[in-house]
């Protein structure tokens, strides 16, 4: 306690005269912009991918892409998998993914970022030390700039919340993005509307 | 300790032509990226007005928000420790680990703890710290500091790093392909990472109204590192302080595109409270930063984000490395911080600069650095910390460049002689600029010489000499 206060004592006698804090604007586009091109372009130059429409069989999808891959889980009420977040008491134990399915509450159209929060991995580690993940996003929940994403209730009230921008990557070698890292090998969003959730399609 | 002499430790580096080309060119094109990031996006200058304010307004009120941020935190479950120093910083680390029987530590890139010196100080408490960002791997690895604050091993070429791994890991050092060194990385770290009971980050931002801490990444690490352990300790400098989540995006928009271009990196994470059946310790960190708000000149420095851009625009930097500055922060934005640490230490840095001013015109949040950079000569001239010959050919310079008359006197006599002294008459110890590279041969006609020639020409007025 006595570093505390002796390190705020000092910081009071130094700080220098009161300066204004000033607001902020959003910076909305004047124009009309098409959030989806623009979240597909800027999350393209993160090597992330967008597929447009929801798959009519997202098996298939699933087995074409990631021909080898055999644990799938998923948070979301589209597709089963064969394990949930839950399965993984041993948080570190989700390395064991092949796949994680999740659902995102938000897009940022101006860096193609996503949100996620507890609340849809409910195991964080599914996010990232799964080999690939696969969001669904609705369109219609593409903010335009990062100043709209800091509006949405998660930052200010979940433990843990994340932008996510593509897959996990590195230029520490040479200064060019280069992959893997220590996250998921690849990012695939789906624009997929909430409203066509009726039908759960399994394993 | 001794005195850093940057120059002559950069000596090294520059007769290594393949390193210094490798280097200038890689942050060339970091600057020239981050160039076309701003001028995409319209607000670019009113971004950077308001990260500069916004900033400004927090160190101005910097104990108010530093108890905002404690009180929000703790009400998030958080334990928050204060350290006035490196060795107190150091200490809390290792008795939260041993207190708990840890003996092995994830680490995330953290500037702030290489300030700190914690990994020796854990390692030589018999912790195991294993860095899981890829360049502060191959750092630790290679028993050397961080050269850059963004990319700690951006002065290595690929095929250094093949080596480094090659003798570190057993991998094929024939390979030097950043993808297959990555894979290797991967390969390596993901054990230690899974394995790992606690897990230490820094902080990017630590924000005062939620009480969350920010880290920016692109390999995911600090994800990992905050959220694999149950133990997470988060190590933060008192200038991290931001007050509101609106104040965030104005830095996340500016900080990536500051530094390589890129809108945003992969993870931008904000850590608020413990993961489930978990701990989150925060450290808020001084070690010197309450004293620097004091200093006149030089507070504005806390405003730094680290983004580095005044790193990658430095033609100083950019041709003699990271490592010859001999201090954790380097380049523009580690001259004027340094001799905050240790005046007689880092008295030689702000001599390093061509004071062009590009540093300052790149901060995002409108550092005066230049500015800085000659006021810290001043300092070090009052306080007698500016060694003899400096000194010297400081007074002869004065005298010269404030005398015109003089000034083309020495103007002519030093292209008259290089037209015909000898070349190890030339390129003796008293001639610093030649003894890294060539001198420029003699121009045919002074621009004095050529400017009068044309406006007498122009004008029918003579210039007088």
């Amino acid at each position: 306690m006595s570093f505390r206060n002796t390190i705020l004592e000092n910081v009071r006698n130094n700080q220098p005269s009161a300066r204004e804090l000033p607001a902020i604007p959003k910076f909305h586009s004047e124009q009309s912009v098409d959030l989806k091109n623009q979240f597909t372009a800027a999350l393209k130059e993160l090597y992330g991918e967008v597929v447009t429409e929801p798959p009519a069989d997202l098996k298939a999808f699933l087995k074409e892409r990631f021909p080898s891959a055999k644990a799938i889980c998923s948070t979301v009420p589209e597709y089963t998998g064969n394990s949930k977040p839950e399965d993984f008491t041993r948080w570190s134990d989700a390395g064991s993914i092949d796949v994680t399915i999740v659902r995102s509450p938000l897009g940022v159209a101006e860096t193609g970022s996503v949100l996620f929060s507890e609340e849809e991995f409910r195991v964080n580690t599914i996010g990232f030390l799964a080999h690939d993940i696969v969001i669904l996003l609705d369109p219609a929940e593409i903010v335009e700039n990062i100043h709209d994403a800091y509006c949405h209730p998660h930052f200010q009230d979940k433990a843990y919340s994340l932008l996510m921008s593509g897959p996990s990557g590195s230029a520490d070698i040479g200064g060019i993005t280069v992959h893997p890292a220590q996250g998921v090998m690849t990012l695939t969003v789906i624009f997929w509307p909430r409203a066509q959730t009726e039908t759960t399609q399994t394993v | 300790m001794s005195i850093v002499d940057q120059a002559e430790n950069a000596a090294e580096f520059i007769n290594d032509q393949t390193h210094e080309q490798h280097l200038d060119q890689l942050l060339w094109m970091l600057r020239t990226r981050r160039d076309e990031a701003a001028s995409r996006v319209p607000e670019w200058e009113q971004l950077r007005d308001l990260a500069s304010q916004i900033k400004e307004h927090t160190l101005s009120n910097l104990a108010h928000y530093l108890e905002m941020f404690e009180s929000r935190a703790k009400a998030n479950g958080v334990t928050v420790h204060w350290a006035q120093d490196a060795h107190e910083h150091n200490q809390i680390v290792y008795q939260l680990l041993s207190d708990r029987k840890v003996d092995e530590l994830i680490k995330s890139k953290s500037m702030l703890t290489e300030e700190c010196d914690t990994r020796r100080f854990l390692e030589g408490r018999g912790v195991r710290v294993s860095e899981t960002d890829l360049g502060e791997r191959i750092q630790q690895l290679d028993d050397q500091p961080p050269s850059h604050i963004v990319g700690p091993a951006w002065h290595k070429t690929t095929q250094d790093i093949a080596n480094v791994f090659a003798k570190a890991y057993g991998s094929d050092k024939e390979k030097a392909d950043p993808v297959y060194l990555a894979h290797v990385m991967r390969e390596n770290t993901r054990p230690l990472i899974e394995r790992a009971r606690a897990g230490m980050t820094g902080a990017n931002f630590a924000v005062a109204e939620t009480g969350a801490i920010v880290t920016v990444t692109n390999e995911g690490n600090a994800d990992l590192s905050g959220n694999v352990p149950e133990l997470r300790i988060c190590s933060v400098g008192l200038e991290k302080i931001i007050p509101r989540n609106e104040d965030l995006a104005v830095f996340v928009r500016l900080l990536t595109r500051s530094a390589t271009g890129n809108s945003i990196t992969q993870y931008t994470s904000h850590f608020r409270a413990p993961r489930q059946n978990g701990e989150m310790h925060i450290i808020l960190v001084d070690n010197g930063r309450s004293s620097r708000l004091g200093m006149e000149k030089f507070w504005p420095s806390l405003k730094c984000i680290r983004c580095a851009a005044c790193m990658n625009t430095c033609p100083v930097y950019r041709r003699s490395g990271g490592l010859s500055y001999g201090s954790t922060y380097m380049g523009p934005i580690g001259i004027i911080m340094m001799p905050t640490f240790d005046i007689r230490r880092y008295s030689e840095l702000p001599f390093s600069s061509t004071l062009n001013g590009s540093c300052t015109n790149v901060c995002p949040v409108k550092i005066n650095i230049h500015e800085q950079i000659y006021a810290w000569r001043e300092v070090m001239e009052e306080k007698h910390q500016i060694n003899l010959v400096k000194k010297g050919a400081m007074i002869v310079a004065g005298k010269v460049l404030s005398n015109p008359t003089l000034y083309r006197i020495a103007g002519d006599t030093m292209e008259a002689s290089l037209k015909v002294l000898p070349r190890f008459a030339i390129y003796n110890q008293l001639n610093a600029w030649g003894q890294h590279r060539d001198i420029p041969p003699p121009a045919k006609e002074t621009f004095h010489d050529w400017y009068r020639k044309h406006r007498s020409q122009a004008t029918g007025r003579e210039i007088n000499r």
